[in-house]
């Protein structure tokens, strides 16, 4: 009953601040259409950063290939909605414009969700076999083959890129999912199940003999946080209404992992700051376009030199609200 | 009927022989030491039990059915729990979170319980919760509960390693040198918790260790190996005063 109040509450109150900020109530809040995208953009790099996070960050699987996986929802989504969103809108014409957009996006999301599960699941399970570095090239390369066999299908443009998609996402159901993501990766990690995950960052050998099912938590956590990454990137095309497979290079993988690494993997709090704070750096160095990634390269080695473990480490926002007991005087272990 | 039975166990690796022949036989509730110098092929005959090898040839047999070959995991399910010679514990995660890992492969609530927040899942988690604390009380980890495992001082981290295997709710453990770098009285006290919590929930213990003392004085039968082999088996007094096993330990005169 609480969940609900406060889901209601999370849900009224980004309603009216989508209203506010794009000046639908002529509010003194409204901002200016750019400052408004770089918010929408930083709202759907919240979703992937803290989804990648649930695989590299708790689950210590190093992946780089969640591009990929946005890829495929965005372009299975806006394929939907732009082919079948005058079909689905003749059934609802009963409900008003908003409504039928907001069911529109939603069925286009849970396809695009749907099939970037799907593909999580082909590419998990034989890459999840491999450790550290193998899996890391296995992930870059299925991302790259993502990118590639879309930018041959012609239904959704090819090269010359997808265009006519219907403007359906907002600030309102970008932070609506942002919010969602963040409470479903906590809930995971916090669980019976989630605590599996850890330990298999952990110690692999220990995790599997103490009777977790290491390769099934594995795919699992891999599957669903694919999932995640196909509803940002639904939400992406939804939004700019026009997709081009150079958006989901490695290099945006690259992005997305910098932003978790920044804000300290194992941690969610830490990849929300690390997506905001990297969208904010793009976005302040845009006079200096040419010298960004340098800025970029700078703050990762000042980051790895000064505080290795990110920005927030494993901590949660929620650690720091209570203090931290310390034992006395604990001795210090010799490890042999 | 025996509830493990190692018959005519043999592991390869390339041309050397770490276990040959080797034939054993643990009845429930059974204290049963595995010694031998080092390379003897201890940890081997372990590795071989858990699944993590396939021996090359012969069969391991638990509670009846044919384990050799399962996943690890499956071996662990099937009531067969662990604990490694050098250390292995969850080091970032608390030292509640340790046990209550290895409570999962007894749960029923899957992720989706967990991500609505079901009944089922809550209750589930306040079992387990009390569950592991009665575990580290018995062995007296309860203080350092929210502690991360890896600062635990050697002797407690040890400690907790069986704690976490107990969780599993095993009919056999097996413990890899469990005294490994205590000293005699931190050894000694290991020993009566070993037998303690063998006399209380009544599970199986095959037990590998150096410590003489210590074997010779809790378990009830002791199995000799030397190079992957049967030097001898029986009751402790017999084992000592047993001339082969002075030279496997000695070398010969």
């Amino acid at each position: 009953m609480k969940g609900l109040l406060a889901a209601a509450a999370v849900v009224a109150i980004l309603f009216a601040a989508n209203a506010a900020f794009t000046g639908a109530w002529g509010s003194a809040l409204a901002i200016s259409p750019y400052v408004l995208q770089v918010i929408c953009l930083a709202g759907i790099n919240i979703i992937l950063a803290v989804s990648l996070n649930l695989i590299n960050g708790f689950t210590g699987q190093f992946s780089i290939g969640h591009a990929g996986f946005m890829a495929i929802g965005a372009y299975a989504s806006a394929y939907v909605t732009a082919t079948f969103g005058d079909r689905v809108r003749s059934v609802l014409s009963f409900l008003p414009g908003e409504a039928q957009n907001g069911a529109l996006l939603l069925l286009g999301l849970t396809v695009g969700a749907v099939l970037a599960a799907i593909a999580g699941f082909i590419v998990g399970v034989p890459s999840l076999r491999l450790r550290g570095d193998y899996l890391a090239i296995v992930t870059l390369g299925f991302g790259e083959i993502i990118r590639v066999f879309i930018l041959n299908i012609d239904a959704v443009g090819g090269a010359r890129g997808f265009s006519g998609i219907p403007k359906l996402s907002n600030f309102f159901w970008i932070y609506l999912f942002a919010a969602l993501t963040i409470v479903v990766v906590y809930r995971i990690v916090r669980s019976s199940f989630g605590r599996t995950l850890v330990a298999i960052r952990e110690d692999e050998i220990a995790a599997e003999a103490m009777g977790v099912d290491t390769t099934r938590s594995k795919v699992i956590s891999f599957v669903v946080s694919s999932a995640m990454a196909g509803i940002g990137g639904g939400l992406f095309g939804h939004y700019l209404m026009y997709l081009h497979t150079n958006s989901f290079t490695f290099i945006k993988s690259i992005e997305i992992i910098i932003m978790i690494v920044i804000g300290g993997l194992g941690s969610i709090t830490g990849s929300v700051v690390g997506a905001v704070l990297y969208i904010s750096l793009t976005e302040g160095l845009r006079e200096f376009a040419q010298y960004r990634m340098v800025a970029f390269s700078l703050l990762l080695i000042v980051i790895m030199i000064v505080r290795p473990q990110g920005i927030l480490g494993r901590r949660e926002f929620a650690s720091f609200l209570t203090r931290r007991r310390r034992l006395p005087t604990t001795p210090a272990a010799p490890l042999g | 009927m025996a509830l493990l039975e190692l018959s005519g166990v043999t592991m390869r690796f390339g041309g050397l022989v770490a276990v040959n022949d080797l034939h054993l036989t643990l009845d429930a509730g059974h204290l049963y030491g595995l010694i031998g110098p080092n390379g003897a092929g201890k940890t081997t005959v372990f590795n071989v039990i858990t699944g993590v090898y396939t021996p090359t040839s012969g069969g391991v047999r638990f509670d009846g059915d044919e384990i050799s070959g399962e996943r690890t995991v499956r071996i662990t399910r099937r009531g067969i729990a662990r604990t490694f010679q050098n250390i292995r514990l969850f080091g970032d995660m608390t030292v509640l979170d340790n046990v209550k890992v290895a409570f999962h492969c007894r749960q029923q609530a899957d992720l989706a319980a967990a991500v609505f927040r079901a009944p089922k899942h809550s209750s589930e988690e306040a079992r387990v919760d009390r569950e592991s604390r009665e575990l580290l009380k018995i062995f007296r980890l309860e203080g350092f509960a929210g502690e991360k495992a890896r600062n635990l001082p050697y002797g407690s981290q040890r400690r907790l390693e069986i704690a976490r295997a107990m969780a599993t709710s095993p009919r056999l453990l097996l413990l890899d040198e469990p005294a490994a770098g205590m000293n005699p009285h931190e050894a000694q006290e290991l020993m009566d918790l070993i037998r303690w919590v063998r006399d209380r929930f009544g599970m199986a213990i095959l037990l590998v260790e150096h410590n003489m003392k210590v074997v010779m004085g809790i378990c009830e039968t002791v199995h000799a190996l030397d190079y992957g082999s049967t030097v001898a088996v029986g009751k402790p007094a017999e084992i000592q005063s047993n001339p082969k096993v002075i030279e496997a330990y000695l070398g010969g005169a």
